[in-house]
């Protein structure tokens, strides 16, 4: 029953207030970066946010380590590299490209051309064949044709 | 009093024998030929539909007279909520919201049953049978997993309330529209699983099946539309998409339905596609299934599922299997023995409406392997990623974009042959309109990129594609403009649809990219009587009041917004404290208008007396779920066309004298 009440709890959405008045850098190009790279960073305790729209506790965490290695003089590759390295790649929204994901990003475009193929593969088959006739009439439209007062089966 | 609930259950354990009986007997008397039991169909889906309305409807009266006998009364309401939510909290919960769902299915058989005379008897009591079968498996997941009317015992003085979040109208209204489109989708299902075991599809299955789907689709529309615009004003921030399980469980469903739409035209006006249109149908009603086991089984995190235990999620489990899994064998049989009869030439509206399902095919794929990824690397190779807001955004778009080119050009193309470089030689003035609309854009919203104005341009491309397509095809300047008036009168309803709907698709996507591009924000610690100034606008915080509401307390922040120095308005941004339920809610302070909203959340008291305040300016977010609106109306102008009214297709001709049917 606990484990139900935290899953309910856990479960609804809270209005969040994110990024915090105190937490925003003075320079504008590194907070401006910082929040970019807030957006894709999940909140590890919640429910598919990012960082930037949870105000839990250790999102919070999150985004002043992110403002701090800024401040430092990190690149945004070194900042998401320290981020990983501490939490693992589940932090990223959007994971990076390696055997795992490859299936995640090239699905789509595969997909899409194997559907260009059978496309094309079926438009040589049509155009191939002849026109085929219209499915013949089943009796009862007969009937009913012959009730209308037409006659099918000349 | 208490006796009702007790009624509500036995009618919903009649409604399942009454299904089953309609799951079997027309199924046996189509098979054999015989005309009695199929006509059985008919009043067994009004006696389902009539006996699960009645277990609704005694639910129903639970909730308003707050008997807390019943568990899901008790856990979910409270006597101190206002009336309107203590009817909504009839679906604000597991057990209520399935008992909804399985009312809406009963709807929709009841409407074959009142409305189906014109499809023949075998494929009505087919049909039939195979929504009474989804109808069984529903019922029994009611009745033995998830039973509403559960007594408790001792019962309790007082519910525990609703939970504050779903108190709101959008919210309210929400649920019933999502089922109506999810739901919905079970009859081109029913309708595809009856044809393939008659062996028969034709352009009157195209066109009995166009209806149902029509009505699912737009209904689906709204339902997402009033979720998305719930998390914009309620949620705090003015995020209106997230990419949430949840949400892609119903936009799965939603691209499948419009690719259906546009396919089963192909199979009405052409007699081919067929076995395509079919697996379109079959997809898009296990795609609403995988929606409702995403929602209930807890398997993926969400933002917004509701409570769920393992146990139901492997039910629902079972049923999506067996319907998916049943219906894709039969297809397998089956479909090779439809053969195209209609052949096109590879420039043609065919293959417009080929390329249009080939990307809203693509598309959902892609939102199924963003959705389900994170669940197979765990399960397969045991790797924990994420995937979110920023893979979607990026992998999907691009389908999108592509759409928005190929639109008006699709649209505009002939059937079985067309011409690019004639319908270009129409379309070139809305190509140049709406390159002008992007020049303009550039000049006025200079801090930007060059990227926002280019698909603000493509967005009015599909716009201005559809009127001057509209104007053409009327006529307009080159005939008297009586003529043209007479003509534009005389398009069939469809043809409306269909250019409503495709407008309300660039308007969307236009107020996507408007918000994306140009919103602005603020944050900070403001003390009364400080100026915040934003994107030309200045934003005077004047304090805050406490008040009541009906069942919470309120802290308003009073707001003045000043432009050019004058004032242009006064705003309230509320927190909201539910006593019962010890939890906060915000209600966005926000002034809406068609160019840009100004949204102000009011946040916590500092110590130093001044209160945290976030003020945002989102240019043309309305214009988002406006856009949804306009293609809801598109669907149902498609929805009374004359054809779905009138049996036989010779005489929706004959009464359309002046402009031939597309």
């Amino acid at each position: 029953m606990k484990r139900l009440a935290l899953i309910i709890a856990l479960s609804m959405p809270l209005p969040t207030h994110a990024v915090e008045p105190g937490e925003i850098l003075d320079d504008p190009v590194l907070e401006n970066r910082a929040r970019a790279l807030s957006k894709g960073l999940r909140c590890l305790v919640c429910r598919n946010q990012s960082i930037d729209d949870s105000d839990a506790g250790l999102a919070k965490d999150l985004r002043v380590l992110v403002r701090e290695r800024l401040v430092k003089g990190d690149t945004d590759d070194q900042v998401l590299d320290y981020v990983v390295d501490r939490y693992g790649e589940y932090v990223l929204l959007s994971p990076r490209f390696s055997p795992l994901t490859a299936l995640l990003y090239l699905g789509g475009p595969l997909i899409l051309l194997g559907g260009c193929l059978i496309v094309w593969q079926q438009s040589k088959t049509n155009a191939a064949a002849p026109a085929r006739a219209a499915a013949p009439l089943t009796e009862a439209e007969r009937a009913r044709l012959r009730e209308l007062g037409i006659d099918t089966d000349a | 009093m208490r006796m009702i609930a007790e009624l509500g259950h036995f009618a919903l354990v009649l409604a399942f024998a009454v299904a089953i009986a309609q799951a079997i007997v027309p199924l046996w008397g189509a098979h054999k030929g015989y005309a009695e039991p199929m006509r059985f169909a008919e009043p067994a889906a009004m006696t389902g539909f009539l006996l699960v309305g009645l277990s609704f409807a005694a639910l129903t009266y639970s909730f308003i007279n707050s008997d807390f006998s019943l568990k899901v009364v008790a856990t979910n309401s409270h006597s101190a909520k206002p009336y309107l939510y203590k009817i909504a909290g009839v679906w604000g919960n597991h057990e209520g919201s399935m008992l909804l769902w399985v009312l809406i299915l009963m709807l929709y058989g009841a409407l074959v049953a009142a409305f189906g005379q014109n499809i023949p008897p075998a494929l009505r009591a087919r049909t039939l049978s195979i929504q009474a079968m989804i109808a069984v498996a529903f019922l029994a997941f009611i009745l033995f997993t998830s039973n509403p009317f559960e007594r408790m015992d001792p019962v309790p003085v007082d519910g525990s309330g609703l939970n504050p979040l779903l108190q709101d109208w959008a919210l309210a209204a929400h649920p019933p529209f999502l089922y109506l489109g999810y739901v919905g989708l079970s009859m081109p299902f029913s309708f595809a699983v009856a044809a393939l075991i008659e062996g028969r599809v034709d352009a009157a299955w195209a066109r009995w099946v166009r209806p149902w789907t029509l009505l699912a689709w737009s209904t689906l529309t709204v339902g997402i539309a009033l979720g998305s615009y719930w998390a914009y004003y309620e949620l705090g921030w003015g995020g209106w998409w997230f990419w949430d399980p949840v949400e892609n469980a119903s936009f799965m469903p939603w691209l499948v339905a419009a690719a259906l739409l546009h396919s089963a035209v192909v199979v009405e006006k052409r007699s081919t596609l067929k076995s395509w249109t079919i697996l379109l149908a079959i997809i898009a009603f296990s795609l609403s299934l995988v929606g409702t086991f995403i929602v209930r089984s807890g398997l993926l995190t969400s933002v917004h599922a509701f409570a769920s235990d393992p146990e139901r999620g492997v039910f629902i489990l079972a049923i999506l299997l067996i319907a998916t899994g049943g219906a894709l064998c039969l297809y397998a049989w089956r479909a090779p023995q439809m053969e195209p009869e209609g052949v096109f030439a590879p420039v043609s509206r065919e293959s417009g409406l080929i390329l249009n399902n080939l990307l809203l095919s693509v598309s959902t794929a892609v939102v199924f392997l963003g959705t389900l990824y994170p669940l197979f690397a765990d399960g397969v190779m045991d790797e924990k990623i994420s995937v979110g807001k920023p893979f979607f955004d990026l992998a999907f778009a691009p389908f999108m974009i592509v759409i928005l080119i190929a639109m008006p050009l699709g649209a505009a193309l002939s059937w079985k042959r067309g011409d690019l470089g004639r319908v270009m030689s129409k379309l070139w003035v809305a190509a140049v309109m709406a390159f002008l609309v992007g020049i303009a854009f550039w000049a006025f919203r200079t801090e930007s990129s060059i990227w926002p104005p280019l698909f603000i341009a493509l967005s009015f491309w599909a716009i201005f594609g559809v009127i001057v397509d509209l104007a053409e095809r009327v006529k307009l300047g080159r005939a008297p403009f009586a003529e043209s008036m007479r003509r534009l009168g005389g398009l069939p309803r469809s043809a409306w649809g269909q250019a409503v709907a495709h407008i309300g698709f660039g308007i969307t996507a236009f107020g996507i990219v408007g918000i994306s591009a140009w919103a602005t924000e603020d944050i900070r610690i403001a003390q009364i009587d400080d100026r915040i100034p934003l994107s030309g606008y200045e934003i005077r915080f004047d304090g805050v009041e406490r008040s009541r509401g009906p069942n919470y307390r309120i802290d308003g922040g009073k707001f003045t917004i000043f432009q050019d120095g004058k004032q242009i308005a006064t705003l309230v941004s509320e927190k909201r404290f539910y006593p019962v339920q010890r939890t906060q809610t915000t209600e966005a302070g926000i002034r809406a208008s068609l160019v840009e909203d100004i949204y102000i959340v009011l946040g916590d008291k500092q110590d130093n007396g001044g209160w945290a305040v976030r003020s945002y300016v989102k240019p043309f977010a309305n214009w988002i779920w406006l856009g949804a609106l306009i293609m809801t109306i598109g669907g149902v102008l498609s929805l009374t066309d004359r054809r779905h009214r009138v049996g036989a297709p010779a005489r929706a001709q004959r009464s359309n004298p002046v402009v031939p049917a597309e």
